[in-house]
């Protein structure tokens, strides 16, 4: 028999018990679903993620006290001086700008709204380091610094939730902790970011924040520095120097560095391979939803053999032989988690589609990605577990005495 | 009587089949031996637990006897395997049960296909079906299904199936017995005209005295002995 005509033979049989059939589809269709949908999120995290970190700039370093296992005990805390040690341009050739800061958390106030956003002491060059643009007003300047001025850059976020706009607001005086601030310009938006939202954060100068907001137990003491290399390609050069310069000025022993530098490429890998999991996560799940929909062809497979047992009997006795009794079988099942297979991507696809609407109304910029790998990831998983499943019964089936089987009420 | 291989489409010699049930054996055929010519019309008797089922699934090649040989249309068919049994079935044995085993959802015209579409040969299948159904007189009812047709056009629909590949030996397990006596009459004229004009060799096995009546010869068995063969 050909597969051609058992195609058909199994479409027909399939379509004589529809009610059954559909139920069993519906199992690999959940499955199938699940998967596409979950790898589609997991994508489209990834992708939302990745495309934020490089938006930041690929060339970007950060460099913060104590080292990544918190092994070494008492680290010497980062100070300005380290920051400027880092400016160095015989030292650090592959520096193009350092930009210390302190960071913390403070309440900001105008009239009777409140909010608490990140508060960054950030000096100049902090605005080429991160690459920040102003959507009005003027950035901090050498003279504020020297002045230790009561000025402030409000994120956009921030701007909103204080004045309900982002705009005109220059010239306002803000209060910080209670301590009158004027506001001296608007950060651009950049949307969310991987360390949070980006926008919500207000900018005040480092002096400022040293001797006003953020106090620490030593006066010159900065809480990370952020550093900008020349070029993407010398971010590893860029980090060997920073950690030169360090370890001599730290006296640390070798391998023992009290300090930890973090590049941009780094934070990429790290957070691809946690998207990576993630997504291997999720899928494993959905993936356990299409094992039990398997499970359940299985089930009605079995059902249908016992069923169709003088069937199987009468082809037999007809001269159909062992082969053409499995194919027969398989076949159905083989069709059934196709049917279920095609279906289940639609329907996944459209949950994907779905989550991206329900992400960008609730203002998160996130597309799901339905990538070409997983329907047919999806495909091949599901025709597997339609011949898996279906092996079984299909054997059952195929290995019938004729005499037995015509004998079965 | 001729016993040279050439007239006889059947020859056993010898069968015998036991049944392990567990511990207990059965022995259903005792070393049974006969002959049956080419054309011939010949029905199998015998009480329930004779061993006439065995004899009539050995002859069907549904089952291998334990021992003795048995050729079938000058094949030898008592040590094949289940697929080149499936073959010999195919190509040599026509069925008709008693129940009339046809597929419900198919149409008679698919039922009576189903024989050719495992034979490999897919040439003129339609045609041969088509034909098959005329030999049987449903020509007119080739596109009903089971459900639509009657006891009696059911086990047409069978008969059709049943020599739509030109076999040498049409079983007939029973065939009128799911009918009421006037439509089994009509089957029993069915079966032997079809005889009389294809020279098929029918064999019928039955309990009814007055279904043997019209067979040319009767093979009585008792206790899986051979009885009488005349």
């Amino acid at each position: 028999m050909s597969l051609g005509q058992a195609f058909l033979e199994a479409l027909e049989s399939l379509s004589g018990n529809k009610l059954r059939s559909g139920l069993t589809v519906l199992g690999i269709v959940i499955g199938v679903a699940a998967v596409i949908a979950m790898l589609a999120v997991g994508r489209g995290a990834e992708a939302s993620i990745t495309g934020s970190i490089s938006g930041i700039g690929t060339n970007l370093l950060f460099v913060f006290r104590g080292d990544p296992g918190d092994n070494i005990r008492n680290p010497k805390p980062l100070t300005t001086e380290d920051a400027n040690a880092l400016r160095d341009q015989f030292a650090a050739p592959s520096i193009a700008a350092v930009a210390p800061a302190l960071q913390g958390e403070a309440t900001v106030s105008f009239g009777g709204e409140q909010t608490a956003p990140q508060l960054f002491g950030v000096t100049p060059d902090y605005f080429q380091v991160r690459n920040l643009n102003l959507a009005e007003g003027e950035m901090i300047t050498e003279e504020h610094m020297l002045g230790r001025s009561s000025v402030v850059l409000l994120g956009p976020e921030v701007a909103v939730n204080l004045f309900g706009h982002a705009d005109g607001i220059t010239g306002e005086t803000v209060r910080i902790e209670g301590q009158p601030f004027r506001v001296i310009g608007v950060l651009e938006s950049k949307g969310g970011g991987a360390f949070g939202s980006e926008d919500n954060q207000v900018l005040v100068p480092f002096t400022t924040a040293q001797t006003r907001l953020i106090r620490r137990t030593t006066s010159n003491r900065v809480d990370i520095i952020f550093v900008q290399a020349v070029s993407g390609d010398v971010v590893a050069q860029a980090t060997e120097e920073i950690a030169q310069i360090l370890r001599t000025r730290h006296r640390t022993p070798v391998g023992e560095d009290d300090f930890t530098i973090f590049s941009q490429q780094d934070l990429l890998t790290t957070f691809q391979s946690i998207t990576g999991i993630l997504t291997v996560f999720l899928g494993g799940i959905a993936g356990i939803s299409l094992l039990v929909g398997g499970i359940g062809i299985m089930n009605i497979m079995l059902v249908s053999v016992t069923e169709r047992t003088r069937e199987i009997g009468l082809r037999k006795a007809l001269g159909a032989r062992r082969r053409d009794i499995l194919i027969q079988f398989l076949t159905e099942s083989s069709l059934l988690s196709l049917i279920g297979g095609i279906i289940g991507i639609l329907f996944g696809w459209l949950i994907s589609v779905g989550v991206g609407q329900l992400a960008a109304a609730s203002g998160t910029a996130f597309t799901p990605l339905v990538g070409m790998d997983a329907v047919l990831l999806a495909t091949l998983f599901s025709a597997a577990v339609g011949l898996f499943f279906g092996i079984y019964p299909a054997n059952r089936a195929a290995s019938l005495e004729p005499v037995e089987a015509l004998r079965y009420e | 009587m001729g016993f040279n291989t050439m007239s006889n489409v059947i020859e056993a010699h010898d069968l015998s089949k036991i049944y392990k049930m567990g511990e207990v054996e059965v022995q259903a055929l005792r070393g049974v031996s006969f002959q049956i010519g080419r054309g011939e019309v010949v029905s199998i008797m015998g009480p329930s637990g004779s061993g006439k089922s065995t004899l009539m699934n050995t002859l069907g090649c549904l089952d291998r006897p334990t021992s003795g040989e048995y050729i079938l249309d000058g094949e030898p068919v008592a040590s094949l395997n289940d697929d080149q049994l499936a073959s010999i079935r195919n190509r040599k044995v026509g069925f008709v049960f008693q129940s009339f085993n046809l597929l419900s959802r198919q149409t008679a015209i698919t039922n009576v296909e189903l024989p050719l579409r495992y034979s490999g040969n897919s040439d003129g299948r339609r045609e041969r079906a088509i034909e098959a159904l005329k030999a049987v007189g449903l020509g007119d009812r080739m596109t009903h299904r089971p459900y639509e047709l009657s006891g009696g056009q059911q086990q047409r629909v069978a008969i059709a199936r049943a020599i739509v590949n030109n076999p040498a030996i049409i079983m007939a397990d029973e065939p009128t017995g799911n009918l009421d006596s006037k439509v089994g009459k009509e089957i029993m004229s069915l079966l032997l005209n079809l005889n009389k004009e294809s020279g098929t060799t029918l064999i019928i096995v039955t309990h009814d005295p007055t279904i043997a009546e019209q067979t040319q010869r009767v093979i009585r068995l008792r206790d899986g002995l051979l009885e009488s063969a005349s």
